[in-house]
């Protein structure tokens, strides 16, 4: 439904728990390409959330703005914007509410657009300095889905009290985890025991543990029976809890700053596990002052303090670790220090290793092969200057949990649906860019070419593991191939087998696309169909496989059209042609052309991107290119 | 499984890494240390580190070193087998019956075996029957064809018979003041002697055995290595000369050098390393810096000390019934369970074909303090099996020095994967040798998932947050300055609670009375602390930060919390009127207790200040034994 007065603002859901059928309403999210006013949209969005809680929920309130930012925002009635700004964002700090702001700009944009981003950026901007309001920049749908936080933990301190630096000085601190791995999910174990006419089965397993002397199998040892055994050397020394408890080391709860040093002593490598983050007792001014103070006399004498923390009373042991400042530039949120924790003397080993300078001159790399390195370190660059960093971690999801949850929805529909291939916004954590890889194609280049890289002939064993498909390929597809091949066999272990044959690959291919008990398929169908089409091209002798490729290219793209995916049909001719191109097959490219093949247009799939003006000139395009 | 819920430490959660390397650690090492007990190495001293103790023979620098080393190793290696020989002896304790040569061992053990707490403790007070049992004597005396050095090698190369050389790294260490064992030896004897020794030391080389050399300088000459022993251990050339540290007669120097050697380089995981369109060479990574863990921890019967198996069995929670291993999980997701097999749970969690995949490089100020997980991993190059991998490998270190910049790579198992920062590192090289060998460092990237911004939670609404102004900061400065660790080293502190239990376990096993004490390194230097220049350079920080309110501050803190311990007061006084309308004596009595709501029963456990945690049987049960009945 449309609101009223807010034009192209549409409220597909209002305020309820996440549930199935949400998903389901967000993929028929309505589309269109009318420009919208973002500050309307928050005002739609505070406006529910004040209906449904008014001032109840403190904190708890978020909205979450998901824009490129780049159509212009009305001028209001009265007032100028930044009057606007400041009203809606003094209803959002009454209320309790946090605005955070993802702006996707994936491509550069272009001339007429600029000045409208700019003047959006500045308004958004406008926000985190009114209120408690966050504001972030993705390029890339890998990084939109990495500052999108699915699962927001309550942080929980892990210490409170006095930062220590002497007796006479103590500062007042709160420390959190900074870092903390997000494990993959611990499954339950699944029983199968139930009749499957109970309703309320609970299909869960325990597991139960049985104590046993080693001697005698049948005999059963009560718990409170048993006793600790700590290996020393060969020998086994039993102590119960008691008696440990009554020796054991038991340092008081305390943060001592030992004091501070160069940080340059304190490697990167040292760093042992995930990170704290101290933070002033938000409640003592005096105490923030003193972080603040010391912070940035750390960061300006690059020095880190070196702490003894005992976290918590009854704790076995100590922690020692280094305290390194964090100078925040946001007027909201008060300087902090970072701590990691370091090792212990038994916790490192020393290993010798050569030097490199001593290693045999054919060990190492002349100047040429050094420069070649140079520039391809240079190139092969994921923090440019003039784009937003990629890979940054903080926008980084994690491909396994991704893809766990992606499963868990399928599966929740189609139980027996098979573990679909990784997501290609995931592809670009797990593997390199294929856009910055074409990008610096002469860096790679001229690497690869002053570096020879061979098996050691001396080494019997298959080193098949060394050897990737060679360059030049699309590494993707590869990967696919792969994929798809291991599930196949899978299945064949399994239920059924579906692939497309060499007999009458068209009707197998549309057999695949129009099942429905898995989308998958379709997927399936289009790569294998792929991948058909290109070893047909491949091992054809003077163009003879070029009508059964045609056919089987007839059939992907109608699949194509009929599924709505024009994209991977379209990529697929690109791809195919420039192949072609590279491999001397430019016949086939002029068969296509005289048979009228053609992009998948805009006219034929609404998700195309392509005009059926370019789709038809394409391959026309081509011929005319002089290669 | 987690068995021990209480174990001290337990944040150190399971590593796959820690994992594949206790699997490694299967393959041993056998060492046999050889050392000079030549009266030469009694009478040389050396200054000590302490100005008030005394000199310190070779002697005993060679044993304290080896018993440093051996107390280590039982915590970090019990499996290693080693075996502590002398040579130019009075006595002779060997199989092979040689003269000068005695193997020293303690009961119930063999000669080369696991190191054991009486071992150790034996070894620690050899000093007080070294003479009467062992006795020093020159071995090598003009005249008599007697040669101390071949003997001993023989014997350590006999005990290093045993395990074979394909599962075992053997290795013999010599401890040694004499730099020309033969030279009061003339002529053809001397050639003679020398040509033996150095062939049974090839033979040993031959065998798989490394020989390795721990020099101990005089005071007023150095050791010279090229008289004899160059020759002994393959030494040549820039190797030579780098040999001899300067300042080998130091103790602590022999310790560090010692330690180093102890751990000999093990390789946790050959891994391929894909640089870019299909060109991968080899690497090798090694764990440098593991957190040490208590060893296993064995269950046994309180009655009989034997050890218990545990036996775990399923047991269906509908039914009741017993049965094996499920081959499925699930997850409750939209109310309905959604079934999982655990080929699909693990095609989940591969998400990687290669190994270790470059994606490219960042500058260094992108890799935040707050990056990190876990400990770091290092990766050496090998051309093993791939020809040219250390030649790109060591192009790829310079220039990301050079520019200053990590690789980022993605790296890969069929059963975990992470995005890895790669930080070349420069070898560094100090007096005692080698500090941080050549190589990257491979450092595990948080993901957005792990990152949490717990300091924004408390950012406020309308007032900016306060920020230090230049006078504070200057003090703070000042105060950095007084405060200053200037040689830090993440080597220097022990783990104050790994070595109290030890300690402990070692006086145990060994069934002392007295309880070591242990020295806590990792205590502040209260003193220095105390110095008047600290005090002032802390006293003028607090007042620029605090002004004068700093006690007053500190008691801020202490009246919020009497603040909410006035909350809780009052809530406990409300519970005792209330409670004070329940007969409780006559509810318990007639067993109506249970009747009662929980927070019914919470009127009682707050009125008279008992924990209030808990199911209803644990509420009904506290308050019954607080009653006495």
């Amino acid at each position: 439904m449309e609101v009223g007065g807010y034009e192209h603002v549409v409220v597909l859901q209002n305020i309820k728990v996440v549930d199935g059928d949400l998903v389901e309403t967000l993929k028929k999210i309505p589309r269109g390409t009318l420009p919208g006013d973002f500050l309307d949209a928050i005002v739609v969005g505070m406006d529910m959330l004040i209906k449904k809680y008014s001032s109840t929920n403190k904190g708890k309130k978020r909205l979450c703005l998901i824009t490129n930012g780049l159509s212009p925002i009305k001028d209001p009635y009265e007032g100028s914007k930044e009057d606007q700004v400041n009203a809606i964002a003094q209803q959002m700090t009454s209320h309790g509410m946090k605005l955070e702001s993802v702006v996707v700009r994936e491509s550069v944009v272009l001339d007429e657009n600029v000045s409208v981003m700019e003047e959006n950026d500045r308004i958004l901007n406008l926000f985190p300095k009114r209120t408690c309001a966050k504001m972030v920049f993705v390029e890339s749908s890998t990084s939109l889905l990495g500052a999108l936080k699915t699962r927001s933990i309550s942080p929980v301190t892990i210490f409170r009290g006095d930062l220590e630096i002497s007796p006479k000085l103590k500062i007042k601190v709160w420390v959190y985890k900074k870092t903390s791995e997000e494990k993959f999910p611990t499954l339950k174990k699944y029983s199968d025991k139930a009749p499957s006419t109970d309703k309320f089965a609970s299909h869960e397993v325990k597991v139960d543990f049985e104590y046993k002397s080693v001697e005698d199998a049948n005999k059963v040892v009560p718990p409170e029976q048993r006793i600790k055994g700590y290996q020393y050397g060969p020998q086994v020394v039993p102590i119960s809890a008691d008696e440990w408890d009554a020796v054991k080391f038991k340092p008081e709860k305390s943060v001592k700053v030992l004091g501070f040093t160069d940080s340059s002593n304190i490697m990167r490598h040292h760093y042992m596990k995930d990170v704290n983050i101290f933070i002033a007792d938000p409640g003592d001014q005096n105490a923030i002052l003193a972080v603040s103070a010391l912070a940035r006399a750390m960061k300006e004498m690059h020095k880190v303090a070196i702490l003894r923390c005992v976290w918590r009373q009854g704790q076995g042991n100590v922690v020692v670790g280094a305290l390194t400042p964090n100078v925040s530039d946001n007027d909201h949120v008060p300087d902090s220090f970072y701590f990691n924790v370091l090792p212990f003397a038994e916790d490192v080993r020393e290993f010798q290793f050569p030097s490199f300078s001593n290693l045999p001159a054919s060990l190492l790399p002349d100047e040429e092969q050094q420069e070649a390195a140079d520039n391809f370190v240079k190139m092969l660059d994921l923090a440019p200057s003039d784009k937003e960093e990629m890979l940054q971690p903080d926008f980084t999801p994690n491909p396994v949990l991704e893809r766990f949850y992606n499963y868990l929805e399928l599966k929740s529909k189609h139980p027996d649906a098979a573990v679909p291939p990784l997501d290609k916004t995931l592809k670009r954590i797990t593997e390199p860019d294929p856009e910055l890889l074409a990008k610096k194609k002469s860096a790679i280049d001229s690497l690869l070419r002053h570096f020879e890289v061979k098996q050691n002939p001396k080494l019997k064993k298959s080193m098949k593991r060394m050897r990737e498909k060679p360059s030049g390929s699309d590494e993707e597809d590869n990967y696919r191939r792969i994929t798809s091949k291991n599930k196949v066999d899978l299945i064949e272990n399994g239920v059924k087998v579906e692939k497309i044959g060499d007999l009458t690959p068209v009707q197998d291919f549309e057999l695949m696309m129009s099942r429905r008990d898995n989308p998958e398929w379709i997927n399936r169908a289009i790569t294998e169909m792929k991948n058909k089409i290109h070893d047909l091209i491949e091992d054809s002798i003077e163009g003879d496989n070029y009508p059964k490729a045609l056919d089987l290219l007839v059939a992907l793209r109608k699949g194509c059209i009929l599924e709505q995916e024009p994209k991977q049909f379209n990529d697929f001719l690109h791809q195919l042609c420039k192949f072609c191109l590279e491999h001397d097959l430019r016949s086939f490219c002029d068969f296509l052309a005289s048979k009228g093949i053609t992009l998948i247009s805009k006219t034929e799939a609404v998700d195309s991107d392509v005009t059926e003006e370019e789709a038809r000139n394409y391959l026309v395009k081509r011929e005319a290119k002089p290669e | 499984m987690e068995l021990d819920p209480d174990d001290v430490f337990r944040d150190d959660e399971d590593d796959p890494e820690n994992e594949a390397l206790r699997q490694r650690a299967s393959s041993k090492e056998l060492v046999v240390y050889l050392v000079d007990a030549s009266p030469k190495m009694f009478s040389t001293n050396c200054p000590s580190e302490q100005e008030d103790q005394k000199d310190e023979s070779h002697f005993r620098i060679a044993i304290s070193c080896i018993l440093e080393s051996l107390k280590t190793q039982i915590i970090n290696r019990s499996y290693d087998e080693v075996a502590v020989c002398f040579f130019n002896t009075r006595e002779k304790k060997n199989l092979q019956d040689l003269n000068s040569v005695f193997v020293f061992n303690v009961a119930d053990r063999e000669f080369l075996d696991r190191p054991t707490a009486k071992f150790i403790k034996e070894l620690s007070r050899l000093e007080e029957f070294f003479v009467k049992e062992i006795g020093s004597q020159h071995g090598i005396v003009s005249g008599s064809r007697e040669n101390s050095l071949y003997n001993a090698l023989w014997v350590a190369q006999a005990l290093l018979r045993k395990g074979s050389a394909k599962t075992a790294d053997k290795r013999i260490l010599i401890f040694t003041d004499e730099d020309d064992p033969f030279g009061n030896i003339k002529g053809g004897a001397k050639a003679d002697m020398t040509r033996t020794t150095l062939q049974r030391v090839k033979d040993a080389q031959d065998l798989g055995i490394s020989i390795e050399l721990l020099p101990l300088s005089q005071l007023d000459r150095e050791f010279n290595v090229s008289l004899f022993y160059a020759d002994l251990i393959g030494l040549q050339g820039e190797d030579l000369a780098q040999f001899v540290p300067a300042a080998g007669e130091r103790m602590e120097d022999m310790k560090y050098q010692l330690r180093k050697r102890m751990f000999k380089k093990r390789i946790v995981r050959k891994l391929t390393f894909s640089v870019a369109n299909g060109v991968s060479i080899e690497v090798h990574t090694y764990a440098f810096i593991r957190p040490t863990v208590l060893g296993s921890i064995t269950w046994l019967d309180s009655v009989t000390n034997q050890p218990i198996k545990i036996e775990r069995s399923f047991i269906c929670a509908d039914t009741g019934a017993l049965m094996q291993e499920p081959p499925k999980h699930f997850q409750t997701y939209k109310n309905q369970n959604v079934k999982f097999s655990v080929e699909e749970l693990s095609e989940i969690k591969r998400v990687s074909t290669g190994q270790l995949r470059l994606l490219g490089f960042k500058p260094l100020s992108c890799l935040k303090d707050y990056h990190n997980l876990r400990p770091s991993t290092f990766i050496f190059p090998s051309d093993e099996e791939v020809i040219g991998s250390t030649r790109i490998f060591i192009a790829l270190h310079r220039s990301m020095i050079r520019l200053n910049r990590f690789a980022v790579a993605f790296y890969g198992t069929s059963s975990h994967s992470q995005l890895v920062a790669l930080v070349a590192q420069e070898e560094i090289i100090d007096s005692g040798g080698q500090v941080e060998p050549p190589g990257m460092h491979m450092i595990c990237l948080p993901y957005s998932d792990d990152i949490r911004h717990a300091e924004e939670l408390h950012s406020g609404t309308n007032a900016a947050i306060p920020r230090a102004n230049e006078d504070q900061i200057k003090k703070a400065a000042a105060l950095i300055k007084r405060i200053d660790l200037k040689d830090f080293s993440v080597y220097q502190f022990a783990n104050p609670g790994l070595q109290r239990h030890y300690a402990i376990l070692q006086a145990l096993a060994l069934e002392e009375d007295d309880l070591p004490e242990i020295k806590d390194e990792t205590v502040p230097d209260e003193e220095g602390l105390a110095r008047p220049g600290v005090v002032k350079a802390i006293e003028e920080f607090k007042l620029s930060v605090y002004g004068d309110k700093y006690d007053e501050s500190d008691n801020a803190g202490h009246k919020k919390v009497s603040e909410a311990s006035k909350k809780r007061k009052a809530l406990a006084d409300g519970a005792v009127q209330k409670s004070a309308q329940y007969n409780w004596d006559a509810l318990a009595d007639s067993g109506k207790l249970k009747d009662l709501t929980v927070v019914e029963l919470k009127f009682y456990l707050s009125a008279h200040d008992l924990p209030v945690s808990g199911k209803k049987e644990d509420l009904v049960k506290r308050i019954l034994t607080h009653m006495g009945k």
